[in-house]
């Protein structure tokens, strides 16, 4: 069997889960900033935003060789499209998890309010899905991945209530218009973290079943 | 024009041992289908037994049905020889007949069969070789130099343009690229692209990106059968059958 | 402990020091003088072997000017031979007979030969095709006379005369195996692809056979007719009981014809001496026919081919 070329798909898998890690972790320690308001996580997002970055160029540059050096068939080419977008999503939930972080930094400067949303447990569950999401890959498991589509409503669904009881709040207390807009927008970012998640899962289905199950529909070649 | 294949059952032994189990498969006019496998999955078999090459080994039978257009190849009043004639093949070493000239060559096939016509043989020399792209660059020498003194990827040619000159329906092509180096393959492979307006070509491959880039039907081949059979870009990126999936991924074979 | 040095043919030490260049290899180590020495022995003794087997053939060939050149003179070339006793005359009628008799020696012999070879390169891959191909070595091997014994009775005691005709079958059956073992040799160094070429053309296997794959083994059966050829023009003993021999001309296929090795033959144990000479002579006419008749064929056959 070529087994440069196994290295080389091994290498790539390893490489995407290691910043896998380092987006989820991005995403926790975000969370943890919000909640306990301490400025040293939102430090620590805010610097291990180059880390992720430069683990996305790494794996953009192994991909590209291996496509060009080893022409690779069927499943490989598919995993290695596959690992080329989820590249690319958890480098955006890098980005969020920064985006929270200043939000939260905001938050910090400004005078503590009660806001009637539960910001760590949706963050809780956008957390799982990410973490489901790379199991799937990890494990290359399509109904693991599954899972993690069916969350994505619960999510949403958690970000319109989050919208509507913030609305009303600074409907009721315009004094803490500032703070609920910086809620509203750690939970949107929360919800783009989760159909980062989606799409993490939609591409292992890619990669394991051939099937393109984007946009809603399971669209398999014909 | 080129005409369709249809192959409903085939199956060839070599004296005891069968090499091909009950195969079948449609091949459309005017395309390119690509048929590719491991050594020894019966590919070569089974595109000898579509013009009865097969049986002209000692010892090697074939029986099922093969409808080439309107003919039945194995039918009973059936003439191998009549069949070849609309059948062409090229091989996978050049085999131009070394004691003939580059024109000879190419009216090899019509004037064995009787053609005397000597101005419609020019015309009909001239239209193989520029279908196969090689008139200019032997249109000088077409009586003085032999078959054998072009290069490989020109012999090659040749050999297009000799069974092109008959005139048939379908052409075979048993690895007709393997023996050739990159640049005579890629024209080789373009030669491929343009004959398919006139004929329907079968070529059979190991090389998997080129059955990728020439055809636009695939079929896999493995110990005798046919394993999947579907367009070309359905086998090399979402296979259905796991055996495809790792014959191409180069997991085996 | 003997160091065996590396491939490359550097010696430890050398290696030790240097860092490994794939663009300078170290320079080619001189050949041991035995290697030399054996390289030059088995070439010599080629040569030397070469030598041995021209020696003989060039001592006939000069032995044969110097004996026999005094005696070709234009005399010898045209006229017939003089009763015994009386010198002068010549062997004309004997080169002409010799040709005749060739010519229905090779009209026999080579098409029959031919045709059994392509039968037993093309078809004859079997038992039978083996019977066939035991009879013809053994045929090679029968002794020339018995084969003159077996044409005159079966030919020469039928018709109740000698002739040409039944010297002609003799050697023609002489000539047969050694053509049909060349042609059978030579079809099948023929590549089975330029057959299946053929085939794939839709051309039927006897025009195969004939047109294409006998075309391309051209120049090696005709050089084995000519082997055979060359064989059977200077053999003297089937004809001794077939055609054998006339003081006189004769052109017609149905008498007794005279031909140069019976010609030789006699004058060689005659108690004459011109007749002597004149053996000679016809020995070294008959050496230069065959040989202008091998370098006519190579010409003719060698202007027929195409140019690289």
């Amino acid at each position: 069997m070529r087994s440069r070329f196994q290295q080389g798909l091994d290498e790539l898998k390893e490489k995407l889960l290691r910043m896998g890690g380092l987006a989820e972790q991005a995403i926790d320690r975000a969370t943890e900033a919000y909640r306990t308001r301490d400025s040293k996580f939102c430090q620590m997002v805010l610097t291990g935003e180059s880390a992720i970055n430069d683990a996305e160029r790494e794996i953009d540059e192994l991909a590209l060789d291996l496509l060009a050096m080893q022409q690779p068939m069927a499943i490989d080419l598919r995993f290695i499209l596959a690992v080329l977008k989820i590249n690319a999503d958890l480098e955006r939930v890098g980005d969020q998890a920064v985006n929270i972080a200043q939000r939260v930094l905001d938050l910090i400067s400004e005078p503590q309010m009660e806001l009637p949303v539960d910001i760590p447990r949706m963050a809780d569950g956008v957390s799982t899905m990410v973490q489901r999401a790379l199991e799937s890959f990890l494990d290359g498991k399509a109904e693991v991945a599954e899972a993690v589509l069916q969350m994505d409503s619960i999510v949403d669904r958690m970000k319109d209530e989050a919208f509507v009881v913030l609305v009303q709040k600074m409907h009721d207390d315009p004094s803490c218009t500032r703070q609920a807009l910086d809620v509203l927008l750690i939970a949107r970012a929360l919800e783009r973290v989760a159909d980062h998640a989606t799409n993490i899962a939609e591409d292992v289905i890619f990669w394991v079943r051939g099937a393109d199950v984007r946009h809603g529909g399971a669209h398999y070649r014909e | 024009m080129g005409v369709g294949i249809e192959v409903r059952g085939l199956n060839a032994w070599y004296g005891k041992n069968q090499s091909l189990n009950g195969i079948d498969m449609t091949v459309p006019a005017n395309h390119v289908t690509a048929v590719i496998g491991p050594s020894g999955c019966g590919k070569s078999t089974f595109v000898r037994c579509l013009n009865r090459m097969h049986e002209t080994i000692p010892e090697a039978r074939a029986e099922g049905s093969v409808k080439v257009g309107e003919m039945d190849v194995y039918g009973g009043g059936s003439d191998p020889v009549e069949v070849r004639r609309r059948i062409g093949m090229v091989f996978q070493k050049p085999n131009p007949f070394p004691t003939m000239s580059i024109f000879d060559n190419v009216a090899a096939g019509l004037k064995l069969n009787g053609f005397r016509n000597r101005k419609q043989l020019n015309e009909l020399v001239e239209r193989s070789l520029k279908l196969a792209a090689l008139w200019d660059e032997v249109k000088d020498t077409l009586h003085k130099k032999s078959g054998a003194s072009l290069s490989g990827g020109q012999q090659q040619r040749l050999c297009i343009a000799r069974a092109l000159a008959v005139e048939p329906e379908v052409l075979l092509m048993d690895e007709p690229a393997s023996a050739l180096d990159p640049i005579s393959t890629s024209k080789i492979e373009e030669l491929i692209f343009q004959l398919k307006q006139h004929y329907t070509v079968v070529i059979v491959t190991h090389n998997m990106q080129q059955a990728a880039r020439v055809a636009e039907l695939t079929g896999f081949f493995l110990m005798g059968s046919l394993i999947e059979y579907d367009k070309t870009e359905k086998i090399f990126t979402t296979p259905a059958d796991k055996r495809t999936e790792d014959y191409v991924t180069g997991r085996f074979g | 402990m003997r160091w065996r040095a590396c491939w490359c043919g550097a010696s430890p030490a050398e290696l030790r020091g240097r860092v490994p260049n794939a663009i300078a290899p170290a320079a080619p180590r001189p050949l041991s003088l035995w290697r030399r020495f054996s390289d030059w022995g088995a070439t010599g003794f080629a040569i030397l072997a070469a030598i041995l087997v021209l020696v003989p053939l060039l001592a006939i060939f000069v032995y044969l000017v110097i004996k026999g050149v005094g005696s070709i003179n234009w005399a010898f070339l045209t006229q017939t031979p003089k009763p015994p006793g009386e010198v002068g005359g010549g062997m004309a009628n004997g080169i002409i007979g010799t040709g005749l008799i060739l010519c229905v020696a090779s009209v026999i012999g080579v098409p029959l030969g031919i045709g059994s070879g392509i039968y037993l390169a093309e078809y004859g891959r079997n038992r039978f095709g083996d019977v066939i191909r035991f009879t013809a070595d053994v045929l090679n091997g029968v002794p020339s006379i018995v084969v003159g014994i077996t044409v005159y009775s079966l030919i020469v005691i039928r018709q109740k005369h000698f002739s040409a005709f039944s010297g002609g079958v003799a050697l023609g059956i002489m000539m047969i195996p050694t053509v049909a073992r060349a042609t059978e040799e030579m079809l099948l160094m023929v590549p089975m692809t330029i057959r299946e070429a053929a085939y794939g053309l839709g051309i039927p296997r006897w025009r195969t056979t004939l047109s294409i794959t006998l075309r391309t083994a051209s120049a090696g059966v005709i050089t084995g007719c000519m082997l055979a050829f060359a064989r059977v023009a200077g053999e003297t003993a089937p004809l001794l009981f077939t055609a054998f021999g006339n003081q006189f001309w004769n052109l017609k296929l149905n008498q007794p014809t005279a031909a140069l090795s019976l010609q030789v033959f006699t004058y060689a144990i005659s108690p004459y001496d011109d007749w002597h000479k004149q053996a000679w002579a016809g020995a070294l006419i008959l050496i230069l026919l065959i040989v202008g008749a091998v370098a006519a064929v190579r010409i003719v056959t060698a202007r027929g081919r195409l140019g690289a």
